[in-house]
Formats: C-alpha cells, sequence, structure tokens
C-alpha cells in the first residue's frame, strides 16, 4: 500500500525558517507527508499557520533548511513544469490574451510544433469553457473566468503535479461553487496528481481523496484523513452523514490548532508584557 | 449596437461625447469669465484687483493674429519643441534603461540610488549657471536642464513600477522554464510599461516647464537662445502684455499636445489598459 511508487511526492522531515541570525522564525518544522499519484490531496490549515510556505517549498521557489522533498523520486531543486502553481488571486499577465497566456510556457521553452501547440491551446480554452474570450484580456474576464483560464495555462505544459494555493479565494459565493463543481468533474475526468491548499475545509472535503490538517506555526502535519466518499461527487453529497463526520472530526482540530494561535502566539505576549510593564 | 458606432463619423461621435462637450463648455466659460473680468474694472460695484489688469482674450487674439504673421514666433515654437524632444528624448534613453538596471539590480541599486536621491531634491533650474559654465554653448546647456527635468521623474517611475511587479508573475514564468533573460524581457520590461508612459507624460510636462526657464535666464543673442520662453520674456521688456499672454497659452498648448501624444502612443502600445 504505502509502496514508494504510488507517491507523486514526498516531503520528507522539511523544516524552514525565515529572518537573520537575529531575529528567526520557523514557519514549517519536520513536515512529512506524500501525495498519492493521480489524486487529490487537499491541504487545509488554521490561517499564518504557513501554507503558503508550504506551496513555496513544494513548488521549489524556497528551498528547505532540512529535510529534502520528492517528486516523481527526484529531489526538488528550484522551480520546474513539473510542478505548477495556480496561485491565489490570479497571476496571469495581464499584458497577455487568454490564448497567449496559456501559451506562455509552452513557447517559452520552445518544445511544442506550433500547429501542436494551437490546436492544443485550443483544446484546452475549450475544455475550460473560454472559447469566446480566446482574445480578451485578463481584466476583461470575471473572476471566476480568470481561474479557469490560469487553470488552463497550467495544465497545457502537463506538470506532474498541480499545485493549487487558495485557488478559489476571493470569489463571490455563488461563483466558488460553481468552480468547485467545475474543479471536480476537471479532476474526476482526466487522472492528475493534485495538491490543493485552502482554508475552507468544506471544499477541501469535497474535492480531496486524502486531507492532511497543518498545525498552527511552526507547522507540521497535525492529522492525515482519507476521505472515502464516492466518485463522482457533487456538492449535495457534503450534506451526507459521512461528510458530516469527516468535517466534524477535522473542525475540531481546526479549531484546536486555531484557537493555540488566538491566545499563545509569541508576538502576542511580548506585546502584553509590554504593554503592561508601561501601565 | 456596436454596428452604429462603427458608422457615426468621427467628428459627430466626439460633438455627442459628455466629456469633450463638458470640455469645450468649461474653456469657453473661462474666455467669458475673463473677457468681461478684464474688461469691467467693478463687478456688481465690487473691485476686481487683478484681472483687470490683464489683456482681455479679445485684444490677446488680436495680437495673435498678429504674431502668427511674424516668422519669428514660429521659430521660437520651433525652438523651444526640438529643445523639448531631443531633452525628453536623451532623458528617455538614458532614464529607462538606469531604472531598470537599479531595479533588477541590487548592487548596481546600492551603488547609484543614494547619489541619485541626492541629486534628485536638486531643481534643475539650480543647475543653470552651473550648466552654463560646464557646456561650450547655450543651446547645450538649455538642453541638458531640459534634459534633468524629464531624467528624475522617468527614472523614479521606471525604478517604483518595475520594483512593483507582482512576484507571481516571475514566479508562475519561472516555473514554466523562464531564464533570466526571459523574466526581464516577457516579465519585467511589460510589466514596467504602464509606469514608464506615466514617467514620460510627467516628464514630459516638466520638460517644458525647465525649458521655458532655461530659455528666459539665457537670453536672446547670437549663440543660441530664443525660444517660446524667451518670447515671453522679450514682450515683457517690451511691455506687450498681449503678447505675453499669447506666449504663455502658447506653451499651455504646446504641452497638452506634447502630452496627448504620449498618452495616445501609450494608449497604442498598451492595448490590454484599453478597457472593452
Amino acid at each position: 500500500m504505502t509502496d514508494a511508487s504510488d507517491n507523486m511526492m514526498e516531503v520528507k522531515n522539511v523544516t524552514k525558517t525565515f529572518g537573520d541570525e537575529w531575529e528567526q522564525e520557523t514557519v514549517v518544522e519536520n513536515l512529512s507527508f506524500s501525495v498519492k499519484r493521480n489524486q487529490l490531496t487537499a491541504i487545509v490549515g488554521p490561517s499564518g499557520c504557513g501554507k503558503s510556505t508550504v506551496v513555496n517549498l513544494l513548488a521549489g521557489f524556497e528551498r528547505p533548511d532540512e529535510g529534502q522533498i520528492l517528486l516523481n523520486g527526484k529531489p526538488v531543486t528550484g522551480p520546474s513544469k513539473s510542478a505548477l502553481v495556480v496561485f491565489q488571486e490570479t497571476a496571469l499577465m495581464p499584458w497577455l490574451t487568454t490564448y497567449q497566456n496559456v501559451t506562455f510556457g509552452p513557447k517559452l521553452r520552445g518544445d511544442m510544433a506550433p500547429d501542436a501547440l494551437k490546436a492544443a491551446a485550443d483544446k484546452i480554452i475549450d475544455t475550460v469553457g473560454l472559447r469566446e474570450f480566446r482574445d480578451k484580456y485578463p481584466l476583461q474576464l470575471s473572476g471566476g473566468m480568470q481561474r479557469r483560464a490560469e487553470l488552463a495555462r497550467a495544465l497545457i505544459n502537463q506538470p506532474l503535479v498541480m499545485i493549487m494555493d487558495e485557488p478559489f479565494r476571493g470569489l463571490d459565493a455563488m461563483t466558488r461553487q460553481l468552480m468547485q463543481e467545475f474543479y471536480l468533474r476537471l479532476c474526476e475526468q482526466e487522472s492528475r496528481t493534485n495538491v490543493f491548499v485552502t482554508s475552507e475545509l468544506e471544499e477541501a472535503i469535497i474535492l480531496a481523496d486524502s486531507l492532511i490538517i497543518l498545525s498552527n506555526r511552526p507547522t507540521s502535519v497535525r492529522e492525515f484523513m482519507q476521505v472515502d466518499l464516492q466518485r463522482p461527487r457533487n456538492l449535495e453529497m457534503l450534506s451526507s452523514p459521512e461528510a458530516y463526520e469527516y468535517k466534524r472530526h477535522a473542525m475540531e482540530i481546526l479549531h484546536e490548532e486555531a484557537l493555540k494561535s488566538f491566545k499563545g502566539g509569541a508576538g502576542n505576549s511580548d506585546f502584553l508584557e509590554a504593554y503592561s510593564r508601561q501601565g | 449596437m456596436v454596428d452604429k458606432k462603427a458608422k457615426t463619423p468621427a467628428l459627430v461621435r466626439l460633438f455627442r461625447d459628455q466629456t469633450f462637450r463638458r470640455g469645450v463648455i468649461a474653456i469657453l466659460a473661462f474666455v467669458v469669465l475673463w473677457e468681461i473680468g478684464s474688461q469691467f474694472k467693478s463687478w456688481f460695484g465690487v473691485m476686481v484687483p487683478f484681472i483687470g489688469k490683464i489683456a482681455p482674450p479679445t485684444a490677446v487674439a488680436v495680437s495673435w493674429v498678429e504674431v502668427g504673421q511674424w516668422p519669428g514666433y514660429w521659430q521660437s515654437w520651433y525652438l523651444s519643441t526640438g529643445r523639448v524632444f531631443l531633452g525628453f528624448t536623451v532623458a528617455m534613453i538614458i532614464g529607462i534603461p538606469f531604472g531598470l538596471a537599479m531595479a533588477v539590480n541590487k548592487y548596481f541599486r546600492g551603488m547609484f540610488f543614494p547619489p541619485f536621491e541626492i541629486l534628485r531634491p536638486i531643481p534643475p533650474l539650480a543647475w543653470v549657471p552651473a550648466s552654463i559654465i560646464f557646456w561650450p554653448t547655450t543651446e547645450l546647456s538649455i538642453m541638458f536642464v531640459t534634459f534633468l527635468g524629464a531624467f528624475y521623474t522617468i527614472v523614479i517611475n521606471v525604478l517604483g513600477g518595475a520594483r512593483s511587479i507582482d512576484i507571481q508573475y516571475l514566479r508562475a514564468a519561472q516555473s514554466m522554464g523562464a531564464t533570466q533573460w526571459d523574466l526581464f524581457r516577457k516579465i519585467i520590461l511589460p510589466g514596467t510599461l504602464p509606469s514608464i508612459f506615466i514617467g514620460a507624460a510627467v516628464g514630459m510636462g516638466i520638460t517644458w516647464e525647465v525649458v521655458l526657464a532655461g530659455e528666459m535666464i539665457s537670453g536672446g543673442g547670437q549663440q543660441g537662445g530664443g525660444g517660446l520662453g524667451f518670447f515671453i520674456w522679450s514682450s515683457y521688456m517690451g511691455g506687450v502684455m498681449d503678447q505675453v499672454v499669447v506666449g504663455m497659452i502658447s506653451i499651455g498648448l504646446a504641452g497638452y499636445i506634447s502630452s496627448s501624444l504620449i498618452r495616445y502612443i501609450g494608449h497604442l502600445s498598451m492595448p490590454w489598459r484599453r478597457m472593452f
């Protein structure tokens, strides 16, 4: 069951500290987990726990101080097209049209013949439902369309892992729901390895095959849950008793972790101390 | 709706445009008030202190028609425009790469930003005496001062613009395989373009201010000089107030035309900023 080849990604005892020698903060401490091939692994954690740092580590934007991250058996040494991130808010280049954004990666690398690239790009733009917006600029698209365009831009590079960093944050409730449904269908149609980072528990449960709950800062894995809701899924399943049970359990842990940061943080006590000394 | 728009002639569309009409009405209202103000010494029994001393628009218009027949007046336009254009172009050619270099290289920034920031607050006009001594001809010293006027603004805008590019664009490009040169060419350059045009438009305004002052100080004469600034100065010395106002409005128009030109070029080269 835990054969190494099942794992697309392995995070082994990773620690990451920021700051200089006078003022250091360990954001990630002894983090270990694995991401199964062709599965969706969701990562949730209390806000400010260091989720973005985890994303940056997985994508190779940051290097771990200790431990290592393996992608398909090889250590991650820097950003590459094997692990692509769909960013919070949007990171579409505002000066490129949808089509130009989607073809940005392959054109840069020159690894696709022009005809093949055009066909692939048009197909992907179709898949995400943006055919009519092919030649529009990002600012002319709605929030939901921008996320779909960005999804297309990542998909065309055929990454080994897609890392979604709170991709639906900032969308209104209705659009968010539509995007979740769209993303569910997309994941279920094509087998792909996804890491989905979010602060929304329900979103994580309905999308995920496995769910990782991160602890408060310095963050590490607090709980690993297998989500065995049947597929294909839909958003109504959230009200099923199984989903409710997952949610209740996860919520309990998250609440506990969130509470720690609320009363415990070092900055907080410093402030209180300084304040009381003043008085 | 779209078809109808395309068939209507551009001029008709312009006059139907609310903003355009508002602008025209505002200018007309201003001219009328000015005319009334300078014709009558008092308004409804209240003495108007200054406006009565300025030539009314009708007198200015008459003077303009007269001045328009002098080759010297158009020569002044030509001289000032040439100086502005040259100083501005040199400022762009040096300022844009300089700003970009400071934005992308921390060693370069560490070395050149402090002296740049010390020189920046010195008003271009404070350079006039030094540049008259330094440069062999008056023409060159006026151009140098004009260049300074635009240079600082352009550099500061380019630097700020390039530094404020969202790191996510760079990261996204990097993971898709961009080299350092790709990042510069495909992310930093287009990402800075809006700031370059803002810097250019503001810098252009400053060059007009500076060139005029430079011309006034340098005076006319055999070796350079002249220009709209000198035109105003000599009209003032000759006591012809109508002509002073003609000169002032000429500068206003020249500045407006050049800034509009820059905005238009910006509009053409940044299609993603044109919404709908």
